[in-house]
């Protein structure tokens, strides 16, 4: 017998009560391995206003590419204190920042691997579902074999790729609409 | 490994991302449709929050203050399972309400309605090995919004939910059965007319607590795993 999915609906815009107690910023406490990174990810309307009201959560794998999770059994270290997931809402600039650890390789399921990437979700007021999206590094290399940008119309692929600005941090404009939309998957 | 681990969300099971009727949808809805991933590590692994300690009392929504909060108090308590019914297990939980006057506790909530001192309106459990949730609280009050003339939310309760994997986050709201606000609110009518009814609470005499509290029953379904020829 099939149940039916519960369905979507917004976060609205006063999720502040609950969830601001439970974030999660800093992925990457003091000890664990891999190249430091920071992230600033700006939520854009379909005509560039910033989305002052929404909620950017990220999911990523540690700096060797395992992910804190049963279903990942590769024998590949975990380090202590790192989940790989991290929450925040966006401040009045639009911006949600993250410190973390750049992800290592994860696997293709036919072969090969993945380029190191952050997976994120946004949710907003007036963003009826959840909406997913990636990170890449700009200039990573593994990008040109990446199997999920390939996927991607290379005039979108852009859109994906976070650029370092001159402090060293990680920026990626999203943009829900507009011509500059982002690419979303469904996963 | 198959590439479709989690089944995909029928259309007809989740609001289209464009509900002009709820008006801000309008500048905010993807226009482009996603790019189906196939399912690999990234998506089938996701945050369990395994290590996340939880207060005991954080289910509580009435003993989060000092006093008890005004309003009607009631138990919201149901399962979290997936599409072939079976449990989710230790599934983190977490609500979101306004109070029984229909005002958040929130510095963007400007309704005319009085705040509660004694009434936070966030809560948190984990669900137990065969997904079972409880939450002590209030009923939460209607509220006006902006939408349209005359525009009100039905009483509702966000729920927010991880489940397994990264595939399965799902955030939802909960209404109460036989609603009159619910055929005029358009964030409920987002929802194809035959899933609406899974967001209403239904009424539960049996789990109310006599000369305490009424009961209602909330299940959440969240995706299932396909059926697997072969475990890699
Ligand atoms: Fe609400």
């Amino acid at each position: 017998m099939s149940h039916g999915l519960t369905p979507s609906q917004t976060i609205g815009p006063f999720y502040f009560g609950t969830v601001t107690k439970v974030y999660h910023q800093q992925l990457a406490p003091p000890g664990v391995a891999g190249e430091r990174i920071e992230l600033a990810l700006t939520v854009h309307d379909a005509d560039g206003a910033i989305v002052p009201d929404s909620l950017i959560e990220i999911w990523q794998a540690n700096s060797h590419g395992r992910y804190n999770h049963p279903e990942d059994r590769r024998n590949l270290p975990l380090d202590a204190g790192f989940e790989g997931y991290g929450r925040v809402s966006v401040d009045t600039q639009g911006c949600a920042r993250f410190s973390s650890v750049k992800p290592g390789r994860v696997p293709w399921p036919e072969g090969g691997l993945q380029a190191p990437h952050v997976n994120i979700s946004v949710f907003a007021r007036g963003l009826l579902n959840r909406v997913a999206t990636r990170l890449y590094f700009d200039g990573d290399p593994a990008n040109a074999e990446d199997p999920v940008l390939k996927l991607v119309d290379p005039a979108r692929r852009a859109t994906l790729l976070a650029r370092k600005d001159d402090k060293g941090v990680w920026r990626l404009p999203i943009h829900l609409g507009g011509p500059k939309e982002t690419v979303f998957f469904d996963c | 490994m198959s590439k479709e681990i989690y089944r995909r969300a029928p259309a007809d099971a989740h609001p289209p991302n464009l509900s002009p009727e709820y008006k801000s949808t309008v500048s905010r809805a993807p226009r482009q449709p996603a790019i189906v991933l196939p399912h690999t590590l990234s998506e089938i692994t996701g945050p369990l929050l395994a290590t996340e300690r939880l207060d005991a009392l954080e289910n509580d929504l009435t003993q989060q203050r000092s006093g008890e909060p005004l309003g009607e108090r009631i138990v919201v308590h149901g399962r979290v399972l997936d599409q072939d019914g079976k449990p989710v297990p230790k599934a983190i939980v977490e609500i979101w309400q306004c109070n029984a006057a229909g005002r958040y506790h929130h510095p963007g909530d400007q309704h005319d309605a009085p705040l509660d001192p004694n009434f936070y309106g966030g809560g948190r459990v984990r669900a137990d090995e065969d997904g079972r949730y409880q939450f002590i609280t209030i009923k939460p009050g209607a509220y006006p919004w902006k939408n349209h003339h005359n525009a009100w939310r039905p009483a509702h309760i966000h729920f927010s939910l991880f489940g397994p994997a990264f595939a399965t986050r799902l955030i939802t709201q909960m209404y109460f059965p036989n609603d009159p606000l619910l055929g005029f609110d358009p964030i409920y009518n987002s929802v194809p007319e035959g899933a609406r009814h899974r967001l209403q609470s239904s009424f539960d005499m049996e789990a109310t607590r006599p000369e305490w509290a009424l009961a209602y029953k909330f299940d959440i379904v969240l995706r299932g795993r396909n059926a697997t020829p072969m475990e890699g």
